[in-house]
């Protein structure tokens, strides 16, 4: 370290302007305009937490969160699942088996979320492919309610968090030994007993990385709620838009788009404890 | 299928699940091909008559050429700035290597971590006062901010098996800070600075949240003109569209993939 590191200061000092110049468009084009939201929060319409009181004092506010937090838990729960499943069996196959399978999780995750909660309306929607076939089938007679209600929310968010899940699950079990399962199964384990006893364990990290991230993610999504929501279900992302939009209402629109920047940085904060969050992200 | 046969017993179910699983993310995906061929004014499947009305309005209608024009033109400034900023950043970080250098390159990520709706609120805001309101230069800035983490991250990942005597010795051998960042580092970057800009294109050209604060009537993308045909009453057009964007998407992987396959078998 030292020996790469005893060039002279000038260069070191050049090095730094290479990282120095993007800090300041960041800072400028990015971290001003989040302070602007903060700062908005506390000052509009009148100077105070007065706007913060308000998650505590609204029902129609804490319906909001708690329809945003139920939601996001679902999704992370069940992506989480089937993410597991994909990423095991993925590891678990021939190598070009295996290729198809990413193949066809990568070409969902390169999807424009547009398209694809869009895909998801003209599946769902009450005269749309699904309820039309099941009404010329004679099987229903009144199209079901499959959007426009959480049912929609949750099954679009889970389509596009499915990805999100699996790739850092992969990526994690990848630096498994294969060795240790049969190595349990030897000593006398169980299938299961080795499943749930080694494998499970190592493949921790992965398990906690993919939550954050899907969970993250869910939090502040706007696009596929706003959507398969269809105003009747609606989550903290989309309250916060029509806040602007539809009333005009900084105060309590800036205010709640703090807390979600609060919750997503605390959520971080305590999960750096448990992970390197550099890993999660994929900078180490 | 032929693809299961060699798996072993044990992973037959998970296999099997995990084949569902696939199906139920590209399956309703896949449904959006025969809707846009639809000869109806709304949205459903074709039955009988096949007809290509919504491609000819998609090649007749100015507004959604003039977003694809909006889109291509916003996506590759971007990504070029963030491509540039996001490398900078990199280089000097894996160079510099201290602990002020590694938290500033976690700042950088913050772009990809916050909420999409809390910085389009603090875009508006700024651009306000900047004078950067539906503006092109506005929505740039505001992608290129956005594109910028996964360069760093990419570049990153492919700086981090480069030994830092190889900048030494380049400097060593007479090599001036231009000549070794642009013969030694750059080119060593490189596959991680083709893939942050494939990632920050993409991330700009499926871009929504923001644009929908920041732009209006000058700057229109695609996914606005998706979003506002998707709001009034679902125009079938939007079908089209999306075929056209899966059928490219599914092209780019293929040549990915067939690349790797070769690339797997020469290595």
């Amino acid at each position: 370290m030292n020996w790469a590191l005893d060039g002279t200061e000038r260069t070191a000092r050049a090095y730094w302007i290479l990282v120095l110049v993007p800090l300041a468009a960041l800072a400028l084009f990015y971290l001003y305009p989040l302070a602007k939201v903060l700062w908005i929060s506390v000052t509009v319409p009148r100077p105070g937490l007065g706007n913060f009181a308000l998650l505590f004092t609204s029902s129609g506010i804490q319906r909001i969160l708690a329809t945003t937090a139920r939601v996001c838990l679902i999704t992370t729960i069940i992506s989480l699942a089937v993410g597991y499943l994909v990423a095991y069996t993925a590891l678990h196959v021939r190598k070009t088996h295996e290729a198809w399978i990413l193949f066809f999780v990568l070409l969902c995750f390169w999807l424009s979320v547009l398209i694809r909660a869009f895909a998801w309306l003209t599946l769902l929607q009450s005269r749309g492919v699904v309820n039309t076939a099941l009404m010329g089938w004679g099987w229903i007679s009144e199209p079901l309610p499959l959007v426009r209600n959480e049912f929609g929310v949750v099954l679009g968010m889970v389509h596009y968090m499915i990805p999100y899940a699996v790739l850092p699950l992969y990526a994690n079990m990848k630096g498994i030994d294969p060795r240790l399962v049969p190595a349990a199964r030897g000593l006398g384990a169980t299938p299961w007993g080795a499943f749930w006893r080694v494998y499970l364990p190592l493949s921790l990290p992965g398990i906690i990385s993919a939550s954050i991230l899907v969970f993250i993610f869910s939090l502040g999504f706007y696009i596929t709620p706003a959507l398969l929501g269809g105003g009747k279900t609606i989550m903290i992302a989309e309250y916060i838009a029509l806040q602007i939009t539809d009333t005009l209402n900084w105060g309590v629109g800036t205010m709640l788009a703090s807390t979600l920047l609060i919750t997503v940085f605390l959520i971080l904060a305590v999960m750096a404890r448990i992970v390197d969050l550099r890993r999660v992200f994929g900078i180490r | 299928m032929s693809l299961y046969e060699r798996t072993s017993a044990g992973i037959r179910p998970t296999v099997f699940g995990t084949w569902l699983a696939l199906l139920f993310l590209v399956l309703p995906v896949t449904m959006v091909v025969p809707v846009s061929f639809t000869p109806q004014r709304y949205l459903s499947l074709p039955s009988g008559v096949w007809s290509l009305r919504h491609y000819d309005a998609l090649i007749t209608d100015p507004i959604w050429l003039r977003s694809i024009r909006d889109s291509l033109i916003v996506g590759l400034s971007s990504t070029a700035l963030a491509v540039a900023l996001g490398t900078a950043t990199a280089i000097g970080c894996w160079r510099v290597s201290t602990r002020a250098s590694e938290a500033i390159r976690m700042l950088m990520l913050a772009p990809m971590i916050v909420p999409a709706i809390v910085h389009a609120l603090g875009f508006y805001q700024a651009w306000v006062q900047f004078g950067l309101i539906d503006t092109h230069l506005g929505l740039i800035a505001a992608h290129t901010m956005k594109g910028m983490p996964y360069v760093v991250i990419t570049v990153s990942a492919a700086l981090a098996n480069v030994d830092l005597r190889l900048e030494q010795a380049a400097r060593n051998l007479g090599a001036n800070l231009w000549q070794t960042l642009r013969m030694v580092i750059v080119p060593a970057a490189m596959p991680g600075v083709a893939a942050g800009a494939v990632f920050a294109f993409v991330t700009s050209w499926d871009e929504l949240v923001v644009n929908l604060f920041v732009t209006s009537r000058n700057v229109y993308t695609l996914p606005r003109k998706i979003w506002d045909g998707i709001q009034d009453n679902i125009n079938p057009a939007v079908a089209a569209v999306a075929t056209i964007l899966i059928l490219l998407t599914l092209a780019a992987m293929l040549v990915r993939f067939v690349q790797a396959k070769r690339q797997e078998s020469a290595g």
